[in-house]
């Protein structure tokens, strides 16, 4: 970063502004709507088991050292409550991810994260895109797009009938260079070199994704089985993550559990199993559909500023 | 070979990308939020002097490509390859045309040159900022006309053709610019 003084912010006091202009707009959204607030614990005794996020690890003192996760997100600590009968909540959640740190990436970052009962996916899509235009602007491009039709025409290929070998060929042109783990890896390379440039300004939805990338969203059988799950992209930019979840909690476990088995191949850190979200499931969690969001982006995007340590009051290397 | 990973590129490093040694320019970290993290890098292949963008898996490594700058005393042309030594150890290294490239215009015999090596073998060849070179053919000067601005052609010793003021001759020694292939002044002698 610059040579300025690192005691400094590293957003100006009017991004800070419009920062907090923004997160009061989006709990009056909600407050109007009959969602309710909810703040979890950051420090958490499971966390996400997802190969591809990497917890923070601490511990705490009670009876002897006991090790915590700083929570990835609050998806764990929300569904417990939804199970115990919340109705629809919302919660702006600091989220802690190791080792990412980049233009649009600091290790710790502020989302946006709701839940629904009762909403199908589509809803939950409209709602969204509804947020998104009293926070942006009132008219802003909405469009729906399925993770198939977007790679067809973007990346030429189609991702459910594509041999592995034509997905490496087209990366390798694309500029990767390196192993594919696995299908997913290559389709996300071509995500992020083909797709997210060529997508229209404005919101982008896109739906349907493949079957092992569905983490916590559930999966409709069918032939290829589909992903109940979107992404929204603003002016090619990632924002928001979206399930239809899981309510299942057999398929919850079968789910860690490979999570884990993958963690231990690949010599990643085995966290434990989150056993109180399984145990919420079992009890019941109420048909729903949940999003989030990364508030940092939507400011960054809406300040007019390329990289979101610049909407962040201390971003790590400052912290 | 020593290797880097993708969290300890930054600019400046020397790697091997698809065989060619690489400068790297700028190391961007880039991941879906439920995907495979990678780095997304630009870098200037030191052989072609072409910028290009390659995408890594976050934690994958690039073998580092042995790259050296040193100055180096420059002897001669001998029709073919240029010929170079390092005056400390008398070591000479033999370039060719293509990793002299440009610099060929301001090789002046004994001037030192910066020299980027690749395993040993002159990669490319950096000439000083500024040599000064004797005017070998010019029109007869124009005395008395220091200020109009204007310009002609004059050939040194090297066979560079630059823009000279017009009160120039034939024999004078001038200072120029390599970087910029501009004459800056007379040298008195």
């Amino acid at each position: 970063m610059s040579s300025e003084a690192s005691w400094r912010p590293a957003a100006t006091c009017e991004v800070l502004r419009l920062r907090a202009a923004m997160l009061a707009a989006a709990r009056r959204f909600f407050l109007k709507r009959g969602v309710m607030e909810v703040d979890t614990p950051v420090l958490s005794a499971a966390t996400a088991s997802d190969v591809h996020i990497a917890s923070l690890q601490t511990n705490i003192s009670l009876d002897g050292p006991k090790p915590v996760y700083l929570q990835p997100s609050p998806e764990s600590a929300m569904k417990r409550l939804l199970a115990a009968g919340s109705g629809p909540i919302f919660q702006f959640a600091r989220a802690f991810r190791d080792a990412e740190a980049g233009p649009m990436h600091n290790p710790e970052f502020l989302l946006l994260e709701w839940y629904r009962p009762g909403f199908d996916l589509g809803a939950l899509i409209n709602e969204v895109a509804a947020l998104v235009a009293v926070l942006m602007k009132p008219k802003i491009p909405v469009e729906q797009l399925s993770y198939r039709e977007a790679f067809i025409s973007y990346a030429g290929i189609d991702p459910y009938t594509a041999s592995i070998e034509a997905i490496a060929e087209l990366c390798r042109r694309s500029g990767f260079r390196g192993a594919l783990d696995d299908r997913s890896a290559g389709l996300d390379i071509l995500l992020t070199r083909l797709v997210q440039p060529a997508l229209s300004p404005g919101c982008v939805f896109l739906y349907h994704f493949p079957a092992d990338q569905a983490a916590l969203a559930k999966v409709r059988p069918g032939n290829p089985p589909l992903a109940e799950r979107f992404e929204l992209f603003l002016d090619g930019i990632e924002i928001a993550n979206g399930y239809q979840e899981l309510i299942d909690a057999r398929e919850q476990r079968i789910r860690i559990e490979a999570d884990l088995a993958r963690r231990r191949e690949r010599g990643l850190p085995v966290v434990p199993a989150d056993i109180r979200l399984l145990q919420a499931l079992e009890h019941g969690l109420p048909e729903c559909a949940g999003v989030a969001l990364g508030f940092d982006r939507l400011v960054g995007l809406k300040a007019g500023v390329e990289d979101i340590r610049r909407v962040m009051a201390f971003p790590v290397d400052r912290a | 070979m020593a290797s880097f990973s993708t969290s300890e590129f930054k600019s400046g490093l020397k790697v091997l990308v698809d065989h060619d040694p690489c400068s790297i320019i700028e190391n961007e970290f880039v991941k879906p939020g439920k995907g495979q993290a990678f780095n997304r890098v630009k870098f200037r292949n030191l052989k072609t002097g072409r910028v290009m963008e390659r995408t890594f898996k976050s934690g994958d490594s690039l073998e580092a490509a042995d790259v050296l700058e040193v100055p180096l005393q420059y002897l001669y042309h001998d029709g073919e390859h240029y010929h170079f030594m390092n005056e400390q150890t008398f070591e000479q290294y033999v370039a060719d045309d293509k990793s002299v490239g440009d610099a060929r215009n301001w090789l002046k015999e004994q001037d030192v040159c910066t020299i980027t090596l690749w395993n040993g073998q002159p990669l490319m060849v950096t000439p000083p900022n500024f040599v000064n070179l004797t005017v070998t053919q010019t029109d007869p000067g124009v005395r008395g006309d220091t200020a109009s601005g204007a310009s002609k052609p004059a050939t040194m010793e090297t066979g560079a053709v630059i823009k000279v003021p017009l009160f120039i001759d034939e024999g004078e020694v001038l200072k120029i610019d390599t970087r910029t292939g501009e004459y800056v002044s007379r040298v008195k002698e």
